[in-house]
């Protein structure tokens, strides 16, 4: 087909960020898909709740330390979060170098009492159904943690070679930021269900 | 002229039309040979993977049934072992729903939705090259399981207790389990791409209300499948915890719950029928708009009737449970909201009809399949409605009524469309015409064969043939029928290797199509058949619904994109105003590394759970060198 | 003649007769349940039929009628006629839902004094349990239900192992039987005779293989069986069949089996007490003759693939004994 040009282009910025750019989308369609996720599994461990004559089954409720720990750092971790995605925007290297340091480092120190959680349930996964139910929403948000935990550790990496400083990766930046709110958010009403339905 | 001898940034209204072409060709192009094979990120070379990878299992999943068929045409045969019966059956439903009905569908969505909406290539190309191997890895996995004798025997539903630890010996529930993973895994992938290829990715100009009616088909059916697929993932990684670690989720001697199983499968399951039909619905609507050569009547009703399908889709799973004996309320509910999808699909089927009634219509294959799928979808919709009837379906369920039903919503509502669809969309793909006259022989045989085949078994399952029976008693009085059957699906197989022989043989000899042999509306046939690695040499500008229509003789386009680098445009999500120009990866090996060592995690963790965590470092290591830039200029800013 | 006689006659007559009308059928209502569905699926076929069919006429005209310019009001009209299309659907699938909600209010009504009987599915047999109600004693046999015509019946459902079905649609529809949840379904079988109903759901190997039969007779005849039934086997009458009864206690036949009033009280197995009394054997396999018998005990598992009866060798002349015993366990 011939063409006829109608609208020029060249103007049009390079560099997409935020809303514009394709990986803040798909770093929310996979927010969804994983949300969706969790929903269902809560929604399992609910079900398995309403059919049970009693909340856990034959164990004490799970001990509150641990979790509120894990929920404690978590919180914490936002601010560094927010503000890791802020000096992004900005472009400014060496905020972001430091910022992303910090959010490996309190990754890593959420996994320590997240440990500790596991056995603070007071029931095997191969006990009851309970124990199944809450082995698996635990473990299913674990792999979260561990997941953007890898992905900060190869993006830190990567800030500190000559390749870090371009828009692309402070992009990328914001992403992993956006994802790691993601994960701490998903985490409350797991919390929520863990810690409050046993105690009702 | 080397690539390094050109100015960085090169534009595409710097040069002329022929060297414009040439500099994107270089940048587009995928290599040939076994490196341009694993490397590959076009969409259209992936999609078409895709659509003969599915066909290939279709064929596959077809003879199983005709293997059965040979089994039940006599009482008391003894062809098939109920063993390898059981084997056969849970391949041709699994087979047939994972991997060929869904990714046919998606498959179909990624050739063709970067096309239509008039962009490059499809959003995350690296993405869709992983999930085309993860497809494959899932479907050799199941046949190669099949091949060695120990194919899955739990049937495509996979019911506990029947699949679970203490029934479902050895490792056939495992594999089944860890095939859904594959193929999910690939589904939701492809989905996230067609959701950001069409809200961030479309022409200029195409806002929501100019989308082409199978883009919104597509771009629903992602979602549906975003929210769909976790719950099965779900369902499958509970029962190899179950089989594997001892997890008890389905065990009621420990608190667990068999129904639990039903209700996480059928929430997944009952959206399944309609990510299978969706895209059916626009492949419709495409067809008969250019075939009746009008617009589809009613874009908006068409819109709302499909977003209001998805959503009902989330509300019809228990009537796949109404012999299970739930409580009253819920049976009158979800009779109510499966009764209720009649509405959006009857407006769609109205809307088509009077499309019709003022078009003058062209009788071509691809239209022919259309009205086959009139005949037939219209009849399994309405013993869908007999089987949303909690007190009809406690006679019909696990009958072959049900048999009878889904072949009709299946075949009827989904595979003729897609058979018009392949056979509309073939010139685009290959650049020649399939034959006329065997195309509507394809459409006889199949439309005849497909009626002959399962009409009669609607009378079967109310003379009380159960499904998932190997054989049966002579003094049942079913022989007849059977046999009628089974000589019916010779006929309906007859017709899909006449479909097949056409377009095998158009691909080699079949005459020239040029960019729009049939004269349709929408962007992919503004550009050659085939079209070229870029799709586009510029992108084209949208003004209407029908951009083909209303601009026949000249495309308005837009120029600025760099030729030098995978270049695209970003477009505002609601009126597709530019935003951004954005790059697109370039070919890589990566994501074949990536799906293989996914692969080596998912099949050794059938084995061992341990593999989770050493299966994990490889596919961190594949993955860090997928994403590590490589100082290309797509990296530019 | 007796009903006690039917079953093996009843198979000859099904095995020869084309039509098999009311052996197993949806539409030859034999149940109060069957009778309320099939009366509520005629009217509803009918209905969607001519649904289709108006349907396909108005495409048909679509497609035939000689082509004119658009009217200018096309599509106005095209809008009218699309949406009172849709009213339509709307109207009938209301009056279909209200006609299906009152259909199961009808069947799920209870009577004050059922008929309780137990049935319990096992891979790939049936157990039936007649509860003992005024200290008689419990009655348990297999894939064989004896029912009282005209009385309402309420079966509790369970399963011992997978899910299974329960399906004898010339009563009523079916019901699942679910590991870990109670069933029930009620009806009340209106003539006398013999129904066959086989499971529904998918449960492994033999589910094609997991029928029963339902007899439906006079309230007397029901009784006199029910009284015949709770007695424990008759001692054996001649030598062959006290060899034939020695052996299966003996043999491993014992440890699976009960057959009261010997020393056979397996629990894993049917319970045979009264095992010839019935028309079938092996869950509708065989009909019940003493070679059938031997036939099954010699080979169970090429008649039966994959079922959980091993193959216990005999001598032959063990063999005939032990079939001899079973065939007089009426």
């Amino acid at each position: 087909m011939k063409q006829r040009i109608v609208l020029d282009l060249t103007e049009l910025t390079p560099n997409a960020m935020g809303s514009a750019s394709l990986t803040w989308w798909g770093t929310l369609a996979f927010m969804l898909i994983e949300g969706t996720g969790f929903v269902m599994m809560i929604a399992v461990y609910l079900y398995l709740a309403s059919l049970a004559p009693a909340w856990p089954p034959d164990s004490p409720p799970p001990d509150l330390g641990p979790g509120l720990w894990v929920t404690l750092i978590l919180l914490v971790s936002v601010v560094p979060n927010i503000l890791v995605s802020r000096w992004a925007g900005r472009g400014d290297l060496r905020r972001v170098r430091i910022g992303l340091v910090i959010m490996t480092l309190l990754g890593a120190v959420a996994l320590v009492p997240r440990i500790y959680e596991f056995p603070a349930m007071h029931v095997m996964w191969d006990s009851n159904a309970y124990g199944s139910v809450v082995w698996t929403l635990l473990g299913l948000h674990t792999t979260h943690i561990l997941t953007d935990l890898m992905d900060t550790v190869v993006l830190c990496a990567l800030m500190f070679t000559r390749r870090g400083d371009n828009p692309r990766r402070f992009g990328d930046v914001q992403d992993n930021a956006l994802y790691w709110n993601f994960v701490v958010l998903a985490w409350l009403p797991i919390l929520a269900c863990l810690y409050g339905v046993p105690r009702q | 002229m080397s690539s390094d001898a050109r100015p960085r940034g090169l534009r595409d209204h710097q040069l002329d039309d022929a060297a414009g072409a040439e500099a994107l060709e270089r940048t587009w192009r995928t290599p040939s040979g076994w490196r341009g094979f694993f490397t590959t990120v076009d969409h259209k070379i992936i999609g078409r993977r895709y659509i003969v990878t599915a066909f290939i299992f279709l064929a596959l999943g077809g003879i199983l049934g005709l293997v059965m068929r040979l089994q039940l045409a006599w009482p008391e045969a003894r062809y098939l072992d109920p063993d390898l019966y059981n084997q056969i059956f849970t391949m041709h439903g699994s087979n047939m729903m994972f991997l060929f009905a869904v990714p046919v569908m998606e498959a179909m969505g990624v050739y063709l939705v970067p096309l239509m909406v008039g962009t490059r290539n499809i959003a995350f190309p690296r993405l869709n090259a992983f999930s085309y191997w993860i497809y494959l890895a899932g479907g050799l996995l199941l046949w190669i399981s099949f091949a060695l004798g120990m194919a899955p025997d739990v049937g495509w539903f996979a019911y506990v207790p029947l699949s679970g630890p203490q029934y479902g010996a050895g490792k056939r529930a495992d594999i089944w389990a860890q095939m859904i993973t594959f193929t999910e895994l690939s589904a939701l992938a492809v989905a996230v791409e067609i959701v950001v290829t069409v809200l961030k990715q479309r022409a200029p100009g195409m806002s929501l209300d100019r989308m082409p009616l199978f883009v919104w088909t597509m771009l629903v059916t992602a979602f549906v499948i975003i929210l769909a697929m976790p719950a099965i993932m779900i369902a499958s990684t509970s029962l190899i915890l179950d089989r594997l670690v001892g997890t008890h989720f389905f065990n009621p001697a420990e608190g667990g719950d068999v129904l639990l199983w039903q209700h996480l499968f059928w929430f997944f399951g009952h959206p399944e029928v309609y990510i299978i039909f969706l895209p059916a619905v626009g492949m419709i609507s495409t067809i008969l708009a250019t075939f009746s050569r009008r617009p589809v009547f009613g874009y908006e009703p068409m819109v709302l009737a499909l977003v209001g399908t998805a959503l009902l889709a989330f509300g019809l799973w228990v009537h796949h449970m109404f012999t299970t004996g739930l409580p009253r309320v819920a049976e009158g509910f979800f009779t109510a909201s499966s009764m209720a999808i009649a509405v959006p699909s009857g407006l769609q089927i109205f809307c088509w009809i009077v499309t019709l009634w003022y078009g003058r219509p062209v009788y071509r294959t691809p239209l022919l399949y259309v009205l086959a799928f009139f005949f037939t979808f219209i009849i399994g919709g309405m013993t869908g409605v007999m089987v949303a009837s909690v007190p009809l379906d406690t006679q019909l369920h696990d009958t072959y009524f049900v048999v009878a039903h889904f072949h009709y919503v299946l075949i009827g509502g989904a595979v003729f469309p897609l058979l018009g669809a392949v056979h509309y969309w073939f010139p685009k793909i290959t650049g020649r015409m399939p034959s006329e006259r065997l195309g509507r022989w394809s459409v006889a045989l199949t439309f005849i064969g497909f009626n002959l085949t399962f009409f009669p078994m609607h009378l079967l399952g109310l003379q009380g043939m159960t499904r998932r029976i190997y054989t049966y008693q002579a003094e049942m009085g079913w022989g007849g029928l059977n046999l009628f059957v089974s000589l019916s699906a010779l006929v309906l197989a007859a017709g899909f290797l006449v479909f097949f022989v056409n377009l095998g043989r158009a691909a080699r000899h079949g005459e020239p199509a040029g960019d729009n042999p049939w004269g349709a509306p929408t962007l992919e046939w503004a550009t050659a058949s085939p079209p070229p690695p870029y799709n586009f040499a510029m992108i084209p500008v949208v003004r209407s619904a029908h951009p083909l229509w209303d601009d026949e003789e000249v495309l308005p386009v837009a120029s600025g994109l760099r030729v030098d680098r995978r270049e695209l445009l970003v477009t505002r999500v609601t009126d597709a105003r530019p935003e951004a120009r954005e790059s697109s990866p370039r070919n890589s090996i990566w994501p074949f590394w990536s799906a293989v060592a996914t692969t080596i995690m998912l099949i050794s963790s059938i084995f061992t759970p341990w593999a989770v965590v050493w299966g994990a470092v490889p596919i961190a290591i594949a993955l860090t060198f997928w994403f590590w830039p490589r100082g290309m200029p797509e990296e530019e800013s | 003649m007796a009903t006690r006689r039917l079953p093996p006659l009843a198979l000859l007559a099904c095995a020869s007769a084309t039509g098999c009308s009311g052996w197993q059928s949806a539409l030859d209502a034999r149940g109060s349940g069957s009778r309320a569905l099939e009366a509520l699926f005629w009217p509803v076929t009918a209905a969607l039929a001519l649904v289709w069919l108006a349907v396909m006429l108005v495409l048909a005209a679509a497609l035939l009628r000689r082509r004119r310019p658009v009217p200018a009001q096309a599509a106005r009209r095209s809008e009218i006629a699309v949406w009172a299309a849709t009213l339509a659907t709307v109207l009938v699938i209301t009056v279909l839902t209200v006609a299906s909600h009152l259909t199961t209010r009808h069947i799920s009504r209870a009577a004050a004094d059922p008929l309780v009987i137990q049935v319990r599915g096992y891979q790939w047999w049936w157990q039936v349990t007649y509860p003992d109600s005024d200290g008689t004693g419990a009655v348990v046999t297999a894939n064989e239900i004896h029912l009282p015509v005209g009385r309402q019946v309420r079966l509790e459902l369970s399963s011992a192992d997978v899910i299974h079905s329960f399906w004898v649609p010339s009563l009523t529809g079916k019901q699942d039987m679910i590991p870990g949840r109670d069933n029930q379904l009620t009806f009340v079988a209106e003539t006398p005779g013999i129904l066959r109903g086989q499971c529904a759901e998918f449960c492994g190997l033999q589910h094609a293989h997991m029928a029963l039969l339902m007899v439906v007779e006079p309230p007397a005849e029901f009784e006199a069986w029910l009284a015949a039934q709770r007695q424990e086997a008759a001692p054996p009458a001649g030598p062959m069949l006290r060899d034939g009864q020695r052996i299966f206690e003996q043999r491993p036949c014992g440890a699976c089996h009960r057959v009261r009033g010997t020393a056979a009280a397996g629990e894993i197995g049917p319970d045979l007490t009264h095992f010839a009394s019935r028309g079938t054997l092996a869950a509708g396999v065989l009909p019940m003759t003493r070679g059938a018998i031997a036939a099954w005990i010699a080979d169970p598992q090429t008649i039966k693939p994959g079922n959980n009866m091993p193959l216990v060798p005999l001598a032959p002349d063990e063999l005939q004994a032990v079939s001899a015993w079973l065939a007089s366990l009426r």
